[in-house]
């Protein structure tokens, strides 16, 4: 029975979290809309000009001013801002300059495939972090711990795109063991594809990605760590005679696995920001080689969408690591109460 | 064999990493714009003793080049996490000394900095400022400050409450005069700390924002143009024009931070007993 209140609460309470965190989220959201669209409005850069540059034929000045019409560049800023974020709220993000197609579509097709990247660099950046930041804390101040910790800094010192200009000399121009860049063989039809195909141009990609965020990742589990191992519960453990592996399954996995989880969920903006670079340098067609695409050439709709995607992305992750800690640490679970 | 106490090879370490960077910013302004210009004959050659980084496609000197660049991102790093570190100490003051809706407003914004990822932020005020140098200053100045902000107001927060302010405020001094002659006093060395361990996030940033396209003119020599343009030669076998540039810019940027730790550990007056 009381069981029964106490999930019951506990329901509530993960209804009512997350009830002001998507709040909060819809706030965010809606600021990063202003501003994006205030800082594209600033632009020199003409998008009608963009848009006709595009088009690739000669348009008379009447046919222009028909365009400048239709799009609505000559009213008052915050009436565009209103047209677009209703049109935005109908699913209707407008049709990207670059590519001639809407960008709700190129935006799905391109998140699925960075979403692929991001995954994998996300999960083996947090298991091998994860994994080495346990060493590091098991054998801290010893020749393992040294080691791995310059590493960690000097790979957290190292720009991104730098490590896969490297990797792509080392592995694709040099031992020839990856293919150079996109997301399948070029001159093969999509449906052709084999998922193997697929893998083999993703592993590149992802290896450089996780790179970025493992440094980050494996010094703050080291630091945990250290810190558990300090303890005096842990010195009582080590007094009954616990080896150093039952102590870090008992008492050290239990108190790190949250705060490293969260940290992960936590990153989800380098992340993204990380994966802007390795797909450009590897040129694999995702959003983040499509918002410098659309920076390059002038295209503010696939611009402001995929800058709306990104924040909608971090958000979430951000929700994410808000709802676990406050979900899982019962610690925190009382204050809120 | 360790001779002197920590503090002074900290000072020393520190001097020494201060002037080898001075030594490279130094001669990237001082190489003239001739030791860049192409010279046909020379192209693409190796690594050699005449030309210590080797020659990119075009023939020019990539040490030179190198040097030359290294010293434009050092003054984009330089100019922006100082604009970011000014940025910094204003929110955070104000968010630690105004009213509780202050400082909910700024922790709101400051979330909202950090819901988009740096890297579209910038790309998307380099657009709005027309990139090039402007807009590149402005966009890692903009999306640098969050961290050391809220580092700031939890120090002014935590001064605040200390007895000697208390006494200043009873013996009728104003706000602004507690505020520079107490408390700005007291952030000084954390912020030039904060400031220098920013400065090498900025210049990552610079580096790859410029790769992408949207910081500095191609023809100027930056670390991130040099690195754009070797990627049109690397499956031609030219290791050297990525490989190269990119070391040096990674070693700049470990010694900043190293400079940034040793810095920490002399201002730092708890760092002697350790």
């Amino acid at each position: 029975m009381s069981g029964n209140i106490a999930v019951r609460g506990t329901f509530r309470r993960l209804v009512r979290v997350f009830f002001t965190c998507s709040i909060r989220m819809l706030s965010l959201l809606l600021a990063v809309s202003v501003i994006s669209f205030a800082l594209v409005t600033m632009s020199p850069v003409d998008p009608v000009q963009q848009y006709i540059t595009g088009l690739g034929t000669a348009v008379s000045p009447e046919q222009r001013a028909k365009i400048e019409d239709y799009w609505g560049v000559n009213e008052p800023p915050v009436r565009r801002y209103m047209g677009w974020l209703s049109e935005l709220v109908r699913g209707n993000l407008g049709e990207s300059a670059l590519y001639r197609r809407p960008v709700a579509d190129i935006i799905g097709e391109r998140f699925l495939n960075s979403l692929a990247l991001m995954l994998c660099a996300w999960l083996l950046s947090g298991v091998t972090g994860f994994f080495l930041g346990c060493i590091m804390g098991m054998y801290e101040d010893r020749w393992p711990d040294k080691l791995l910790k310059r590493i960690c800094y000097v790979l957290s010192s190292t720009p991104t795109f730098w490590l896969g200009l490297v990797f792509l000399i080392v592995f694709c121009v040099g031992l020839g063991w990856f293919p150079v860049g996109f997301s399948s063989p070029v001159g093969v039809l999509r449906a052709d594809v084999t998922l193997w195909q697929r893998i083999h141009h993703l592993i590149l990609p992802a290896f450089t990605l996780s790179l970025m965020s493992f440094a980050n990742i494996a010094l703050h589990t080291r630091r945990k760590l250290s810190d558990v191992l300090n303890s005096e519960y842990v010195l009582f453990a080590r007094a009954r005679g616990e080896g150093p592996y039952t102590i870090l399954c008992r008492h050290g996995l239990r108190n790190i696995l949250l705060p490293g989880l969260t940290l992960q969920f936590a990153s989800f903006a380098e992340l993204f920001g990380g994966s802007v670079m390795a797909e450009n340098v590897f040129s694999y067609p995702g959003l983040g080689s499509a918002v410098s695409a659309a920076g390059q050439n002038g295209d503010v709709p696939l611009l402001l969408g995929v800058t709306l995607c990104s924040a909608l992305f971090v958000c979430t992750g951000n929700m994410m690591a808000n709802l676990l800690y406050r979900v899982v640490d019962p610690q925190i679970r009382k204050e809120l109460r | 064999m360790k001779k002197g106490n920590r503090r002074t090879r900290a000072v020393i370490q520190a001097a020494a990493l201060a002037m080898l960077l001075l030594v490279v910013y130094a001669a990237g302004i001082l190489i003239s714009g001739d030791a860049v210009e192409g010279d046909f004959l020379d192209a693409g050659r190796p690594p050699c003793l005449e030309h210590p980084f080797g020659t990119d496609a075009l023939g020019r000197d990539l040490l030179m080049r190198t040097l030359k660049g290294m010293s434009v991102s050092m003054t984009v790093g330089a100019a922006a996490s100082a604009i970011s570190a000014g940025i910094a100490v204003f929110v955070g003051i104000a968010a630690a000394a105004g009213s509780g809706r202050v400082d909910a407003a700024i922790s709101w914004l400051i979330d909202v900095m950090m819901s988009v990822p740096h890297m579209v932020l910038i790309i998307l005020i380099s657009f709005a400022m027309g990139r090039g140098f402007q807009g590149l200053l402005a966009g890692i100045a903009a999306t640098h400050w969050c961290s050391l902000a809220r580092l700031i107001r939890g120090e002014v927060l935590q001064l605040r409450s200390r007895h000697y302010i208390a006494v200043s405020r009873k013996l009728g001094k104003p706000e602004g005069w507690i505020l520079t002659r107490h408390l700005l006093g007291h952030l000084a060395p954390q912020l030039l700390v904060g400031a220098i361990l920013m400065f090498p996030h900025a210049i990552l940033h610079e580096a790859a924002v410029s790769f992408l396209g949207f910081g500095l003119p191609p023809e100027q020599p930056a670390t991130g143009i040099i690195l754009a343009e070797s990627m049109r030669y690397i499956s031609a076998g030219l290791w050297w024009p990525a490989v190269l540039p990119g070391l040096t810019l990674v070693w700049v940027v470990l010694s900043v931070d190293r400079l940034g730790d040793e810095l920490q550990k002399i201002l730092n007056p708890f760092s002697a007993q350790e």
